[in-house]
């Protein structure tokens, strides 16, 4: 009974757990291959430079599930990066402050999204288009010229192990203590990220609204007639965006302790976004996937680059490789069109 | 008595009123600052819309793309590449080089869209990335030292009976479209298929191939656009066609075209990207900071498609 129903579950979720099987045999061969691997070091730099486009990649989740797409994640997470870089600093009590300012300038800003789709009743992709444009406008009001004040320890305590943390901040005898131990090396980073995806996007998705959000990606029509709240919704969708994009936009700002309202950089976020989520198993077409798709679509993107440093490849021949794989990766979706048995199914 | 519009042509008059309002602002301001009245001379609008020129030729090809429901983010990459390959080839063959170069990307991303079944959004920006990869290998992520041939600066910046030669090349690139959205068996399939692929397919309409005619379409453009810009400039550079995807897309929607597809017609893209290149110059003249550009960019897209951009709500 157990492997009937974990062979449905497999087989229902192709795209996920192809991805998964992908991000193992990647990120394993990689640590095979680097002179240091396996070792704390690595997986904390790693997961640092992760961080930013997981958070966004789960952020444009949400209005792929729809059916739509947001173009503004990156330029939200831009933002939201300006504000943090301002704001984190001062006093412990200051600091979270910063911090709960910065994720509700992102909230808010998905929820303006959400509501600009809904009772403006303007197709996501466009509506984003432009809101993405004003959030730019925005953080390069706050933040004219790259820089930033960003609280040193707190760049310190999130960007390392566990054991940093708990030294820097001086909880668990400064990282010593016996039942600290076996998570001591673990990067803070790969746990905040796991943090918002199991305390946020899961109780998410199991809720009525979360249903509702595949419903509609599935059929809208159908999700009406059966009286789900398409507009909570939608609503919640474009939020929740917004708030994963604002969680990318404040771990940013600590890494790099600076702001930077840079067009290029935000428009590669949202494009690298997309490609993430396709690589995670979520359908563009809406209905089907998931955060945690996006999460491992956004790291199998990251590894591939992380390659380029130990083989010994071309600088100049990087980005035509990085493109090759993702056209190759979004390709395997073209072996759904041999499996169809008539023609009509192709067309939506 | 009322005058009535058909929902059709409400967003290519609505737009139209906003260009008339965005002139006399700006207008107004030049002459509470300075007493004189750039925005009406005639050599200054013909100017704005040289400029213009390629981003309205960009989305000319996009609207090809969009009518169908789907969307083409190869345009930067296509731009630069065909740019690129024309410089550095040179001569007699440049401009035929550039084409070809806008001919393989088209039937690449429409034997990707129509065949693999890949959608566009996704399958278009692997194509892009790829492109990019190509050019950065090949330029060593420098901007070439060719220089562009005397044809395309005849084209970009020389002036023919007084009109700049480039206005020229959008009317005539706007004229084949607009004969090929309305005349031709082609455009109608394009409508058919954008409305629904299905029922296109069933009344015998070869949607496979209309999908790359599309795409080969945009990328042609793309191409012409990139030959005009090197142009301009006087050779090509890294990154010369990221500024054109998004407006382009913007435009076309601005004018009235259905982002789903199916619905809308070549005149509102036209007035489209002259909202968007005068609001651009308008801004300019006020001497706007970036940051505000952007904000009342965002903010023109919202308003406009608040007044006449809105779906339908959904009943059933």
């Amino acid at each position: 009974m157990q492997m009937v129903s974990l062979k449905r579950g497999v087989s229902q979720n192709m795209g996920f757990a192809t991805a998964v099987l992908l991000l193992l045999v990647l990120y394993l061969t990689y640590n095979m291959m680097h002179p240091r691997g396996f070792s704390s070091a690595v997986a904390i730099q790693n997961s640092n430079e992760t961080v930013a486009i997981a958070f966004v990649a789960m952020a444009q989740t949400l209005p792929v599930l729809l059916g739509g797409l947001d173009l503004s994640v990156g330029a939200v997470m831009t933002l939201t990066n300006c504000v943090a870089s301002l704001l984190l600093n001062g006093s412990p009590a200051q600091i979270l402050l910063g911090m709960g300012l910065t994720l509700l300038t992102g909230t808010m800003f998905g929820l303006m999204n959400g509501l600009i789709v809904v009772y403006g009743r303007i197709q996501p992709i466009i509506a984003t288009l432009a809101t993405g444009a004003i959030a730019m406008g925005l953080a390069l009001l706050i933040r004219p010229q790259p820089g930033g004040n960003v609280d040193d320890d707190l760049g310190w305590a999130l960007t390392n192990s566990v054991w940093d943390l708990a030294d820097t901040y001086g909880f668990a005898d400064g990282g010593d203590a016996w039942w600290l131990r076996p998570f001591a090396d673990i990067p803070v980073p790969f746990l905040l990220v796991l943090f918002v995806a199991i305390f946020v996007w899961l109780p998410f998705r199991r809720s009525v609204t979360g249903r509702t959000v595949y419903a509609i990606g599935s059929a809208e029509g159908a999700a009406y007639m059966s009286g789900l709240p398409i507009n909570r919704a939608k609503i919640a969708a474009f939020t929740l965006g917004g708030f994963f994009a604002a969680c990318g936009g404040l771990y940013l700002a600590i890494q790099t302790s600076s702001g930077n309202a840079d067009i290029q950089q935000a428009g590669a976020y949202t494009l690298n976004s997309i490609a993430a989520v396709v690589l995670g198993g979520t359908s563009l077409l809406g209905g089907t996937g998931g955060a945690i798709g996006s999460l491992i679509g956004a790291m199998i993107l990251r590894v591939i680059s992380f390659y380029f440093r130990i083989l010994d490849i071309d600088p100049l021949l990087q980005p035509l490789i990085e493109g090759l794989v993702l056209l190759t990766a979004v390709s395997f979706g073209a072996f759904r069109t041999l499996r169809v048995k008539n023609q009509l199914d192709l067309f939506r | 008595m009322r005058m009535s519009i058909s929902t059709e042509n409400r967003p290519i008059v609505i737009a139209s009123l906003f260009i008339v309002v965005i002139l006399i602002a700006g207008t107004a301001y030049t002459l509470s600052t300075t007493g004189t009245a750039p925005l009406l001379s005639a050599n200054y609008l013909l100017q704005q819309l040289q400029t213009g020129s390629f981003l309205g030729i960009c989305a000319a090809g996009m609207m090809m793309v969009i009518l169908l429901g789907h969307i083409d983010l190869s345009i930067p990459w296509t731009l630069t590449a065909a740019a690129m390959t024309a410089t550095a080839v040179g001569g007699d063959l440049a401009l035929p080089t550039a084409l070809a170069v806008g001919l393989a990307v088209g039937l690449l991303n429409g034997f990707g869209v129509a065949y693999l079944r890949i959608p566009s959004m996704i399958f278009t920006l692997g194509v892009d990335t790829v492109l990019r990869g190509l050019m950065v290998a090949q330029t060593g992520g420098f901007a070439p030292q060719d220089k562009a041939t005397p044809l395309m600066l005849f084209l970009a910046k020389d002036k023919i009976l007084g009109i700049p030669a480039a206005i020229v090349v959008w009317a005539a690139v706007s004229l084949i479209i607009m004969l090929v959205l309305t005349r031709t068996g082609f455009g109608r399939s394009i409508y058919a298929t954008g409305s629904r692929e299905r029922a296109a397919y069933l009344s015998g309409i070869r949607t496979r191939s209309v999908i790359i005619g599309a795409f080969v379409v945009s990328s042609l453009c793309a191409a012409i656009a990139g030959v005009l810009l090197a142009g301009y400039s006087a050779k090509a550079y890294q990154g010369m066609g990221n500024a054109f995807l998004l407006p382009a897309i913007a435009a076309v929607v601005l004018g009235g075209t259905h982002i789903l597809g199916g619905k809308g017609r070549y005149i509102g893209t036209l007035i489209g990207v002259i909202l968007i290149v005068l609001l651009n110059s308008v801004l300019s003249i006020m001497q706007m900071p970036e940051a505000g550009r952007q904000i009342i960019y965002g903010s023109v897209i919202i308003g406009m498609l608040l007044v006449y951009g809105r779906n339908q709500r959904v009943t059933s």
